[in-house]
């Protein structure tokens, strides 16, 4: 994730600038000229925002002083792979583009080299969320064809004959497939493997994190006592700030949203202020991120199964924090999955941001706090000025069905019931 | 939020009678869309309007009715900008404001809000008058009212309605499913999981000024007393130094749906191939229920909390891949009816495996929940007949966006509802192509002996012609707004 501070007086050209990679306002043209995301076949989202984070007055709401931050544009994406290899491409491939972008930003050099500046401007995610580890770009959309073409062949006919013999139906839809390889008109490329740095790497995350849990478990018993009691005392006196957001501010960034069936979301909030919430936020983030690569990693975020990809990042030395993701439906339903589904689990970090709806326990009210949540989360957001999406019109149940497809046809034998789940999925 | 305050009974007396009655009685009715010609008249008017409260009476009345208010219609009236704006954004904004609401409530291409015949730009009502009446009492409560109240308004529209006996245009009994009201306030007020559906809801979903389903009070316009020197208007029961202006009040969701009667059966009767038990058999696989009313699904064994209809007493929980009743079908995605986990032991390690999604392994478990926050208490009827049919489709709720917007969008207009892929509501959908060109056209059935069944290449067989948002407020609201306020 890329973060720049703007140069003086450049916004404005900036704003114009991003705004010629889009058809309209909210629909990205994937070929632009400046950065034609579409050639970058490892890249699943994609997108510029403008932090220009309206919240910092908050706090002078409460007499705390207003923290000096510039106004950066963050260009993130995700891809598969390394994410050194995925600038490295965009530098080489699309650098003119790049750099007409950042040359809006302050300390850009435009003789100097492209990729080193990137990288130097790349910022550490503190967690990062993918909904199904490993499933790349070119699996998504092989599938999908797959999926098209073997629904098509389907005999679904309302007035069909119903008694049809299923293994013959598979068989016959199978050598389809096989024909259709052959012809060069599907594809199916099998995954590579993983790269064994990445699978030591895992291990070592894997056993590691709970190792030092577990050495420092007795500092933890030792101090839970004192940390509940701070807990209680910042969540008795902690300010609640959900003013309703502006109709115009909301109405601006629904201009952008529902152009496809998956959104993007933005937000960015300061860090409540003093030691306490600091080092909590800190150490939550370390064992969420843990839970997302070790347990959530296969298709749903908790109970929520809406969530691409999330990430939550610290910028200005950790006074405040991004937070992005890519969901799938209308924003009203992701609010609904959020209060509904998970709202400990925001409230657990969240919580820790100013302004935040009253928490008890960490874990209880906050979002649940309906309206106020609602609005705290809509004031925190920001337009995303251009927002790419490698498979539009597909959601994670897609993705999630045609995985199953293709992994049934790719399996032997089956028995009819089998058989038959899978036709259900076609 | 003392107890007190808590169990405070509901003034009947202060609730239009819409909320509490869908006056199926008075099978006669009109809905009078007017514009505020002069004010200080139209005012003078509805300071005595004699409109209808919800206290039960015995006989019931011979006539009703019910008065309701854009926000463009309170301006008109003179309501003061900073009140206007604690009302409910969707509300202030309006139904056809804007393409992104437009995008969201499906309403394109027909139904695209430039079309309206009324609600849109130039067209915008300010005031929604309803008049009920029994059988022949119509025409004389109209006539009547309308000599009273010529003098503050014009007539934008007048939307006739026919008494269809309960069955919609397409010929299906209608209305059948209606979330009961918590008017006994027997649901606590606070915030606390239900593991099972229920049918009960808290008056705070429906009714401004009261706990909803969260245990929260929804936002409204709260005055200074000092704006409320008479004490005209009830003290807010969150907010006791504050007059509540939308206590025992409403948002009235109207849309003037047109229905293709004649396009629906020609579709069915094509797909069918003249196949009389097939046509109704598709039809009624569109719906949910049988022609008569009769759910697809069996009537649960156990009871469900806040009904007692027989024709609504059943879950899809025994019907988990859609064999009975299609995932798709019109009465399952405009209500779910599931509760706020998934089905399973009350133990507490299943519930903790639950809440952490896991044990939901099915590809569609879970993806739709909470019924509970996006019910709608619909008071619709039929219009018309012959060429120009269609439902008044009316719904009442205290969160336009949650409620209404919600369920248009997510659920019915949704083209990826309940792990669904390219098909809307079978009923409402518009059937535009989705941005990256895939169709949303078709209807699939799962079958249990192969795979799903399927139609496509649905037509639109329903277009909007007009909707609006409106405040139905409480009687006493209503008489506040009917005086000068600087």
């Amino acid at each position: 994730m890329v973060v720049a501070a703007l140069a003086a007086g450049r916004e404005s050209s900036l704003r114009q600038l991003l705004e010629t990679m889009n058809v309209t306002p909210g629909v990205v043209d994937p070929s632009n000229a400046l950065l034609p995301f579409v050639a970058f076949e490892r890249l699943h989202f994609a997108r510029f925002a403008l932090l220009d984070d309206s919240t910092l007055g908050d706090l002078e709401a409460f007499g705390l002083p207003r923290p000096r931050v510039p106004l950066y544009l963050t260009f993130l994406g995700e891809c598969d792979g390394p994410r050194e290899a995925q600038l490295a491409e965009f530098a080489e491939r699309a650098g003119q583009g790049l750099r007409r972008i950042f040359s809006h930003c302050q300390g850009f050099d435009a003789a100097a080299d492209l990729l080193a500046w990137l990288m130097a401007h790349d910022l550490p995610v503190a967690v990062r969320y993918v909904n199904w580890i490993g499933r790349t770009v070119q699996q998504i959309r092989q599938e999908s064809a797959l999926q098209r073409a073997l629904s098509s062949r389907v005999p679904r006919g309302v007035a069909d004959a119903v008694d049809t013999d299923l293994q013959a139906m598979r068989h016959e839809l199978v050598a389809f497939v096989q024909a259709e390889l052959s012809a060069g008109r599907l594809a199916l490329t099998p995954p590579e493997p993983t790269p064994p740095g990445w699978q030591l790497r895992n291990s070592i995350h894997v056993f590691g994190v709970p190792l030092i849990g577990l050495v420092v478990l007795p500092f933890v018993i030792v101090l839970l006592p004192i940390f509940i009691v701070l807990l209680r005392s910042h969540e008795i006196r902690d300010p609640e700030f959900c003013p309703r957001p502006s109709r115009a501010a909301v109405l601006a960034m629904q201009r952008l949203e529902d152009h496809d069936v998956t959104n993007s979301f933005t937000a960015l909030g300061p860090v409540k202020p003093g030691l306490f919430r600091r080092w909590l936020l800190q150490v939550l983030l370390v064992l969420i991120d843990y839970a997302c690569r070790h347990v959530f990693a296969r298709g749903h975020l908790a109970r929520v199964r809406t969530i691409h990809f999330a990430r939550w990042v610290f910028l200005d030395d950790k006074t405040r924090v991004l937070f992005a993701s890519n969901y799938d439906g209308s924003h009203e339903s992701y609010m609904d999955d959020f209060i509904n589904k998970v709202a400990w689990g925001l409230n657990l970090v969240f919580s820790n941001g100013f302004g935040w709806p009253r928490t008890d326990w960490l874990i209880k009210g906050g979002a649940r706090r309906e309206l106020r949540f609602k609005y705290y989360q809509r004031g925190h957001q920001l337009p995303t000025q251009v927002w790419y999406k490698a498979y539009p019109g597909l959601t994670l149940s897609d993705l999630a069905r045609n995985q199953r497809i293709r992994e049934g046809l790719e399996r032997g034998d089956m028995n009819e019931a089998q058989v038959l789940e899978w036709l259900a999925l076609l | 939020m003392s107890s007190a305050a808590a169990t405070r009974p509901v003034e009947f007396e202060d609730v239009q009678g819409l909320v509490r009655f869908g006056y199926r009685h008075l099978t006669q009715a009109c809905f009078l869309l007017l514009r505020v010609k002069n004010a200080d008249a139209a005012r003078t008017w509805l300071a005595n309007a004699p409109v209808t409260s919800a206290i039960a009476r015995k006989p019931p009345p011979r006539v009703a009715m019910q008065v309701a208010f854009t926000s463009a219609g309170l301006r008109a009236l003179g309501m003061a900008d900073d009140i206007v704006e604690g009302f409910s954004a969707e509300f202030i904004a309006g139904m056809g404001s804007d393409e992104s609401r437009a995008r969201r409530l499906g309403d394109l291409g027909a139904s695209d809000p430039a079309l309206w015949q009324w609600g849109a730009a130039q067209r915008m009502p300010h005031v929604l008058l309803m008049l009920y009446s029994v059988p022949g009492g119509l025409d004389v409560w109209l006539r009547t009212v309308t000599a009273q109240c010529e003098a503050g308004f014009e007539e934008l529209a007048c939307l006739t309605t026919s008494d269809m006996d309960g069955v919609e245009p397409f010929g299906f009994v209608d209305g059948i499913a209606q979330p009961r009201v918590d008017w006994d306030r027997q649901r606590a007020a606070r915030d606390e999981e239900q593991f099972e559906y229920t049918n009960l809801a808290c008056l705070g979903e429906f009714l401004l000024g009261y706990p909803n389903e969260y245990g929260g009070y929804t936002d409204r316009p709260l005055l200074d007393v000092e704006r409320d020197p008479t004490a005209m208007l009830a003290r807010a029961e969150d907010a006791p130094d504050k007059a509540d202006l939308g206590r025992n009040g409403s948002y009235l969701v109207l849309r003037q749906l047109r229905q293709d009667v004649a396009g629906f059966w020609r579709f069915i009767d094509r797909q069918a191939g003249g196949n009389p038990a097939l046509r109704r058999k598709l039809a009624e696989a569109m719906v949910g229920r049988t022609m008569e009313g009769e759910p697809l699904v069996r009537r649960t064994r156990q009871a469900i909390v806040g009904t007692e209809d027989p024709l609504d007493s059943f879950t899809y929980r025994d019907d988990p891949a859609g064999l009975r009743c299609p995932f798709g079908a019109h009465i399952r995605r405009s209500n779910p009816r599931n509760a706020d986990l998934p089905p399973g032991d009350a133990g507490f390690i299943s519930r903790l495996v639950r809440r952490l999604g896991f044990g939901a392994d099915a590809l569609r478990d879970d993806l739709v929940a909470s019924t509970r926050f996006h019910r709608l208490l619909r008071r619709g009827r039929e219009y018309g007949g012959g060429e120009d049919t269609g439902l008044h489709f009316i719904c009442l709720g205290a969160n336009i966006a949650r409620q209404f917007e919600f369920v248009q969008n997510a659920w019915l207009a949704g083209t990826k509802f309940d792990g669904l892929s390219g098909e809307s509501d079978p009923l409402l959908g518009h059937r535009m192509p989705g941005p990256d060109g895939t169709p949303t056209d078709a209807f699939s059935m799962p079958a249990a002996s192969g795979p799903d069944r399927r139609m496509s290449g649905l037509p639109q067989f329903v277009t909007v012609q007009g909707g609006a948002y409106f405040f139905l407020p409480g009687i006493r609201a209503l008489r506040y707004l009917a005086k000068v306020h600087p």
